[in-house]
């Protein structure tokens, strides 16, 4: 077995047999969907006990309200506000809504007084501020003789469709086009950041720790450094790998399992006839899940995948060799190493950051094609944008310089790891690393 | 020979390391290489090692330039000592003497046997992290000598030593030495090489100051002196050409104009009825040559 293998296979045995990966690697999926469960938990919470409301309608203008999610509406029964305020000090309701008589029919603010001496929460506030909204508004409908069928004609959804004139594109965009590339794109850019900066900080680690080890010279006095430097990226690298396949895997069988044993149900949020959501028509949902997959299935996977795998290598060999020098060159203290940490970081959240702001906005602007074709940020930026069908030639000089600077990184990190990693007991300076890549041998 | 550097530079910024060295390493012998610390020692070790190449010069290995394979021929143990915490004794081993070349059967084979050899067969599955700090230097030891090395280089070999375990790894260089090992030892400590060693060479400020065999070196820089000692007070009328250069309770140490006079100074005494019971030459120590080899480099 060559020296490489054997190096990149202690890194790749070492990390994978550790119980913080395998624990890491089998709970994330698990984690995910505590979370999710949790959020959808949260959503649907009724925020403490529910509320009873007494309605003094002084105009009669709202007629009965149906109760709602954690709210009861109590008729006032003809009581005055006075008597009804002291049930509120007697605990026998919580609070009292007064809706005074529309003053002029053409103002639109109308304002409703609610008496308790407890904070009405801000939830159940809008809540009931929509309620009284929508009544109101069949009161003035019932006033002016509106014909409620005939209104509702009024109301239309536009949605822009994008057609192409001179490009020999499909056209058959639709609304969902934008919204699913974006959705595409973005899962891209977040797994590419989170992987490059967690691996490339993962082998920055493994050099300081031989380096500190003092094992280092023992390594070297039988293996080239530029041997012991690429078995570490390239060992994190497949490290990477696995991890993500588990991840992929277990959540597939994640997904797939977990409905199917707490029956179809348990993971729909749970709903209220009065909700608002129920108004949604059900076909029209599975008419929407239809077009997303559509859109979905639209999208040039082979290409996507693809490029994101040589995205994925690229970044991760530019970043990651960076961070070796940077490794190489710290002494046993990370926190005197920090500003050697920053050049090697910097760009990669600059990256993410352009895409997270700009990209969103318009993944074809200027900033975001430089970004594309930059470097140092195309591994995040590129991805992106491919989910927008980018112009070819942008996709092709990207890709060119990408895999260029890895090799130019790799060979730089190369030189600096080679001086670094043997130096002791002084405080580094990037214009130093700078001069050891002149060093001889 | 085994090792032969010849006129060898290295510089690091404006910084002479290594400044113009020489040396030859004959098969077999245990050879000092000494100099304070910053003299050098450690960039020129470097260099035979492969793990840095000199700006100019050459350095051969059993009459061969060194290239890509040469550190298989060669064990090094550095001063600065490590191996991998989280490793298992056993695991460690392997791994090292595979990326000297051994294939995976030689390996567990030699490893068995130096276990052996050191009654630690049961540490295999130990990490290095719960070793002391002696059991770890045995481990390091091993991991030098497993691949069966031609030239052996051990930079300051007995520091954080207990004398046990010193003893027990002196035992060892002397029999690799027997079996046929060369061995270069590099120590700013020169008592041990005075022990040790057949050949030295002293490097001070990156320049070979002194270079050859021990016995050759201390007569070089002997300075005829010679010390009696006797049961009785000595007397103290003595001929002008015995030079007393330290006088004692009962003994005196002379220094003669050349060695042949050492006859001449005892028969004196002999013939004063003196009761002698001691007659020694006195040698330079090697501290004291490296002092004045340096003096007088530095002019």
């Amino acid at each position: 077995m060559s020296k490489l293998s054997l190096i990149i296979q202690r890194e790749y045995l070492t990390r994978v047999r550790k119980k913080s990966f395998i624990i890491g690697t089998l709970l994330a999926p698990v984690g995910l969907l505590v979370y999710l469960l949790v959020i959808i938990g949260l959503s649907s919470y009724q925020g403490g006990d529910e509320l009873k409301v007494a309605v003094l309608d002084e105009a009669q203008m709202i007629g009965s309200l149906p109760d709602e999610k954690g709210v009861r509406f109590i008729p006032s029964g003809g009581k005055s506000l006075d008597q009804l305020k002291t049930e509120v000090t007697e605990k026998k309701i919580d609070g009292v809504l007064r809706i005074p008589a529309l003053s002029n029919f053409q103002l639109k603010d109308h304002t409703v007084y609610y008496y308790s001496d407890d904070k009405l929460a801000p939830e159940k506030s809008s809540q009931i501020e929509k309620r009284i909204s929508s009544k109101i508004k069949e009161f003035k409908m019932d006033s002016l003789k509106l014909d409620a069928q005939q209104l509702k004609l009024l109301e239309s959804d536009v949605s822009i469709d994008p057609e192409g004139i001179n490009s020999d594109q499909e056209n058959d965009h639709s609304k969902y086009t934008a919204g699913v590339g974006l959705a595409v794109g973005g899962i891209m850019t977040f797994l590419l950041f989170f992987m490059v900066l967690m691996y490339g900080q993962m082998v920055m680690r493994s050099v300081m720790e031989e380096k500190t080890n003092r094992i280092v010279e023992v390594m070297m006095s039988s293996v080239r450094p530029f041997d012991l430097m690429m078995g570490k990226i390239i060992g994190a690298g497949l490290v990477g790998l696995t991890q993500v396949v588990a991840w992929v895997v277990l959540s597939g069988a994640v997904s797939f399992l977990v409905p199917m044993v707490m029956g179809a149900g348990a993971m729909e949020p749970p709903m209220n006839p009065g909700d608002a959501a129920a108004a949604v028509d059900p076909e029209m949902m599975q008419d929407t899940g239809m077009r997303i997959m559509t859109e979905l299935s639209k999208q040039n996977w082979p290409l996507l995948i693809g490029s994101f795998i040589i995205y994925f290598l690229g970044g991760y060999f530019i970043y990651s060799s960076m961070f070796a020098a940077v490794g190489s060159a710290m002494g046993d203290d990370l926190g005197e190493g920090q500003s050697l940490t920053l050049p090697a970081t910097l760009p990669l959240i600059l990256a993410f950051y352009i895409v997270s702001m700009a990209g969103w906005r318009n993944p074809d602007s200027g900033l975001m094609v430089f970004s594309s074709i930059f470097p140092l940020f195309s591994p995040i930026a590129m991805p992106f944008r491919l989910a927008f069908n980018p112009p070819w030639w942008q996709v092709a000089i990207s890709l060119v310089l990408v895999v260029a600077s890895a090799v130019f990184f790799v060979w730089l990190a190369g030189r600096i790891y080679r001086v670094g990693i043997l130096m002791y007991g002084k405080k580094v300076t990037l214009k130093e690393m700078w001069k050891w890549t002149f060093y001889k041998g | 020979m085994i090792l032969s550097v010849q006129d060898v530079v290295k510089s690091y910024g404006n910084y002479m390391a290594v400044n113009h060295v020489s040396l030859d390493v004959p098969k077999g012998s245990v050879f000092g290489m000494l100099g304070p610390n910053g003299a050098g020692k450690t960039s020129l070790i470097r260099m035979i090692t492969t793990i840095t190449a000199p700006d100019s010069g050459v350095i051969y290995l059993d009459g061969q330039k060194l290239h890509a394979r040469s550190p298989e021929q060669i064990g090094y143990m550095p001063e600065e000592r490590g191996l991998y915490k989280k490793m298992k004794v056993g695991e460690q081993l392997l791994y090292l003497a595979q990326l000297k070349g051994l294939t995976h059967h030689q390996a567990m084979n030699e490893i068995d046997a130096w276990l052996t050899k050191f009654e630690i067969k049961d540490w295999w599955n130990k990490k290095v992290e719960d070793l002391s700090k002696g059991m770890q230097q045995k481990i390091q030891f091993i991991a030098t000598v497993l691949h069966k090395p031609k030239l052996l280089i051990l930079d300051e070999p007995f520091t954080g030593l207990d004398p046990i375990n010193t003893n027990l790894i002196k035992e060892e260089i002397a029999h690799l030495n027997e079996s046929g090992i060369s061995i270069i030892f590099s120590t700013h400590r020169m008592e041990q090489v005075e022990e040790m060693c057949d050949h030295i060479v002293l490097i001070n400020k990156g320049k070979n100051v002194l270079y050859g065999e021990v016995k050759a070196i201390k007569n070089q820089y002997k300075q005829n002196l010679f010390r009696v000692e006797a049961h009785e007070a000595l007397p103290t009328e003595l001929p002008d050409r015995f030079q007393v250069v330290k006088s004692e309770k009962n003994a005196f140490t002379f220094k003669l104009e050349n060695d042949a006079e050492s006859n001449e100074l005892l028969k004196f005494f002999l013939q004063k009825g003196v009761r002698i019971s001691r007659f020694e030459e006195i040698l330079p120590t090697f501290n004291e040559i490296f002092i004045q080899r340096v003096a007088e480099t530095e002019g």
